[in-house]
């Protein structure tokens, strides 16, 4: 199980922030989250959505293990 | 020094604190970002940070504007949680040598900050809320630190 965690309008528009969640890669978390909610879907599929894996960017798919945490990022603003 | 903090506090105090026991540093530069109320459109900002990523990332910002401005030192507040109109949400402070390079890592550091640090932010006010996401303006703002060296 990997705990995943969503912020900013991503928590919002899905419902939660946290969650943990079998799966084996980025990609198939992805999949996975977006065939059970189309909004979060589409959210997900909009430029600058980021994700960290143990909070580290990852660019393309990468596998997650068991204890891993997977973060999905909206477009940042601080300031 | 680096810290987020979901209490108020106030620029000139860390200011003061900032500016102690330096004999070697001739110029500190500061900003302070406040919350707008946007005349009643926003009653409340929100920001969310993700804890340990948020304090990691802007760790790297504050190393790259301490090697590229050779700042003594530096010192960044930012809020998180419920902030409301008036209120400080970011402080600032750099120390270096001479003061264009103290004026510069603060411009160079708020630019980073706005949009590369990890923060989200929402703004609520009698029209319901909305997430702010970066404009045009910030990515411009960051673009000119890539494309000239000093």
């Amino acid at each position: 199980m990997a705990k995943v965690l969503l912020f900013g309008r991503l928590s919002d528009i899905a419902g939660w922030r946290e969650r943990e969640i079998e799966s084996a890669s980025i990609a198939a978390l992805r999949a996975l989250l977006s065939g059970e909610d189309a909004d979060l879907a589409e959210a997900l599929a909009r430029p600058g959505v980021q994700v960290a894996l143990d909070q580290a960017i990852v660019r393309g798919d990468a596998a997650i293990t068991a204890g891993s945490e997977v973060a999905f990022l909206p477009p940042m603003s601080g300031g | 020094m680096i810290s987020l903090t979901d209490q108020p506090f106030e620029p000139g105090a860390l200011l003061t604190a900032f500016s102690q026991g330096r004999s070697e540093t001739g110029a500190i530069a500061t900003f302070t970002g406040l919350a707008r109320a946007e005349r009643g459109a926003t009653t409340t900002l929100e920001l969310e940070a993700y804890p340990g990523f948020t304090e990691t990332a802007i760790g790297k910002i504050a190393d790259e504007a301490k090697a590229r401005f050779t700042l003594d030192d530096f010192h960044i507040v930012h809020r998180i949680g419920k902030i409301a109109p008036g209120e400080a949400i970011v402080f600032v402070a750099a120390a270096a040598t001479h003061r264009r390079a103290a004026f510069e890592a603060c411009d160079f550091l708020m630019d980073y900050l706005k949009s590369r640090a990890p923060f989200w932010k929402k703004e609520t006010g009698p029209d319901g809320s909305r997430w702010i996401e970066p404009r045009e303006q910030d990515h411009a703002d960051i673009a000119r630190w890539e494309t000239s060296k000093p």
